[in-house]
């Protein structure tokens, strides 16, 4: 049982870390710039697609990973460029259309290009086999890499937002845009910089989960509405929140999947228990943000924002 | 371009050719297109319902799928056990439609009384967020429900509901029942967005403060008005179920709450018809893209139209933001 619980709870850890960075781009894009993004799920894919091609082509994962980087970046240049730069000052209604239909687009423009058969890739030789963490207990090195990336593009975040320059700018304009514009502060470059380090971080994500899941026309959406309910409990424009929501939903959803049927088992007939735990257990991250939502309405990190 | 005082008579000339459209679609030999006809019908029900949310109180739903989803799920469940003549919470399953129908909406409004008392709390885009999660809640409830056929659904045996005199079982009878219900529900709205509670509506949509200040408050207004969207939302629910014969959880998918957001932009926002003329053309193009391409010889994006239709929205969302609607009527004042 321990052993399961410890099993479980890494899972929603390494679920945690794909959440985080794919709401890392979303809360900052949102945070800075004041965009829904919508189609932050479509560059998830786009990584995905991007790593399984160049890993055929290379015979190597790692560096299909590393070419992955400037096509994800070519493609988030060219939305940012051409569909959210007209977008910056619209309303949130036509954020949300204008991002709806390049998600149409993308998912019918890969589903033309490589058909609806999902693609698979193999979990890189290095990093396959699993890690003896007790003597009973072993857990897959892929999946402990994938918590380790997580971690680490956190405490670069982390470093860039708190200790550097840029990201002083960063937290500037996320308060007071005007401010920071009229200070002198090139806004476009910033705006398009924070863009396209977003995308990476979906990229890299969607590239990561190649090995874990099948890569197919879709793959984003699911994550991306995981991810907006991670940026709204953790509070939008915060990164410090974007990881906190990330891990709670991870955990929340892998441990509710995996013991709330067993749990209600405990009072109800078997049958029943199935039904209601799995029902309960898919709703769950949706009913703890709205819980969050009730209790504090923007947030758990509420980003202070000048009117 | 026409003036907003020629619209009693574009009201008319659209109810004339949507009253006449069956006979039109026999002599043209293709009555197969009254089915998609009557989809219009009920999709438009659905638009204009999200209209009085989006376009006349500015409250952004991305959730509005799911209320269509209880609408269809009521008529569904309750077809369900009427066939296999078991009970649900102690109820018999039921086809007769005078039950059925006013259980669908009164159901849907519960839902969203209760969403709605919850998500109001919220404003902006954490509105916008938690309607989209509700919407997934929903899904993935029905998604569970193992003994309404989980993620495949289920088909209704037996048949459309059953009303005296009416056979709904007729197409041509149902189409009619259905262009029946919106005119009356679209009569509905048109009264309601002009009444005083109207007014309230457009001055919580302009300044919330103002109106807290004035001593009304925003909260109930949005909350009723959330109700009776979530309501005729349920209503088109209960028709397409009727319509289809069939009910799944891809009836309350997000991506439908966003196609009725498309709907709804394309046709023009706070117009009620525009809605409505949104949701013709959106079907049309469903219906006759794939056609069209496959007679340009395009075969490839027969199957992908999205891949037109996804760059088209995002065109219209930059340059038309008017909709349907801007482009036919000048708007006075």
């Amino acid at each position: 049982m321990t052993q399961l619980f410890f099993e479980q709870l890494l899972n929603g850890l390494q679920l945690g870390m794909f959440l985080f960075l794919v709401s890392a781009g979303l809360t900052l894009v949102f945070g800075f710039m004041n965009i829904i993004n919508l189609a932050h799920g479509s560059l998830f894919m786009i990584g995905a697609y991007a790593v399984a091609v160049l890993t055929n082509l290379t015979g190597s994962f790692f560096l299909g990973l590393l070419l992955s980087f400037p096509v994800v970046a070519a493609f988030a240049l060219v939305i940012e460029l051409l569909i959210i730069r007209p977008l910056y000052h619209r309303d949130h209604l036509d954020q949300v259309l204008a991002t709806f239909g390049l998600i149409l687009f993308f998912n019918e423009g890969v589903s033309i290009v490589f058909g609806r058969t999902p693609l698979f890739l193999n979990v890189p030789e290095a990093l396959s086999g699993a890690v003896q963490i007790t003597d009973t207990f072993s857990y897959p090195l892929y999946r402990i890499a994938i918590i380790t990336v997580g971690l680490m593009v956190a405490a670069i975040l982390w470093f860039i937002i708190v200790k550097t320059r840029t990201g002083m700018r960063i937290r500037a304009g996320t308060t007071n845009p005007e401010m920071i514009r009229a200070l002198g502060v090139n806004i476009q470059a910033l705006n398009t910089t924070i863009f396209v380090v977003g995308a990476l971080f979906a990229g890299l994500a969607g590239g990561l989960s190649g090995p874990l899941t099948s890569v197919e026309v879709g793959m984003g959406e699911n994550l991306l509405i995981l991810s907006f309910v991670c940026i709204v409990i953790g509070g939008i424009g915060s990164i410090r929140g974007a990881l906190l929501g990330a891990l709670t939903v991870g955990l929340v959803d892998t441990l509710g999947r995996a013991f709330l049927p067993d749990l209600l088992g405990q009072f109800l007939d078997p049958a029943t228990a199935n039904g209601i735990g799995a029902a309960l257990s898919s709703m769950s991250v949706y009913l703890l943000m709205i819980i969050v939502l009730i209790f504090k309405p923007t947030g758990l990190f509420p980003v202070a924002r000048a009117a | 371009m026409l003036s907003e005082k020629h619209l009693p008579a574009f009201y008319a000339l659209g109810a004339l050719l949507l009253i006449i459209l069956p006979w039109i679609l026999t002599a043209a030999d293709s009555s197969y297109l009254i089915s998609t006809a009557t989809r219009l019908v009920i999709f438009a029900i659905g638009a204009v319902s999200l209209d009085l949310l989006i376009g006349y109180t500015g409250l952004v739903s991305f959730g509005h799928a799911a209320f269509f989803g209880v609408g269809a799920y009521v008529v569904g469940i309750l077809a369900f056990h009427n066939f296999e003549e078991t009970t649900f919470l102690g109820f018999d399953g039921t086809l007769t439609g005078l039950i059925v129908l006013p259980l669908a909406i009164l159901i849907s409004a519960l839902f969203a009384l209760i969403i709605g008392a919850l998500a109001l709390r919220t404003k902006g885009v954490y509105f916008i967020m938690i309607t989209l999660s509700f919407g997934q809640m929903l899904f993935f409830l029905f998604v569970s429900l193992e003994a309404y056929g989980g993620d495949d659904g289920m088909m209704m045996f037996e048949g459309r509901n059953i009303l005296p005199a009416i056979d709904l079982n007729d197409r041509i009878t149902f189409y009619y029942f259905c262009l029946a219900i919106f005119t009356a529900f679209f009569l509905f709205c048109h009264r309601l967005v002009r009444s005083k509670f109207g007014r309230v509506l457009a001055a919580i949509r302009q300044n919330e403060d103002r109106m807290t200040s004035i001593g009304i408050r925003p909260y109930s207004a949005k909350l009723l008005i959330f109700v009776i969207a979530g309501a005729g939302a349920g209503l088109a629910g209960a028709l397409m179920a009727n319509h289809t014969e069939f009910v799944s959880p891809g009836l309350t998918h997000w991506t439908k709450s966003g196609d009725l957001m498309i709907v709804v932009i394309l046709g023009g926002i706070g117009t009620l018809i525009g809605p409505v003329m949104g949701a013709f053309v959106f079907l049309l193009l469903e219906e006759f893209l794939p056609i069209i391409f496959h007679e340009l010889g395009m075969d490839l994006l027969k199957e992908h139209w999205r891949v037109v239709f996804g760059p088209i929205l995002i065109l219209i969302v930059l340059f038309a933001k008017t909709g349907l609607y801007g482009l036919i009527f000048k708007k006075e004042g």
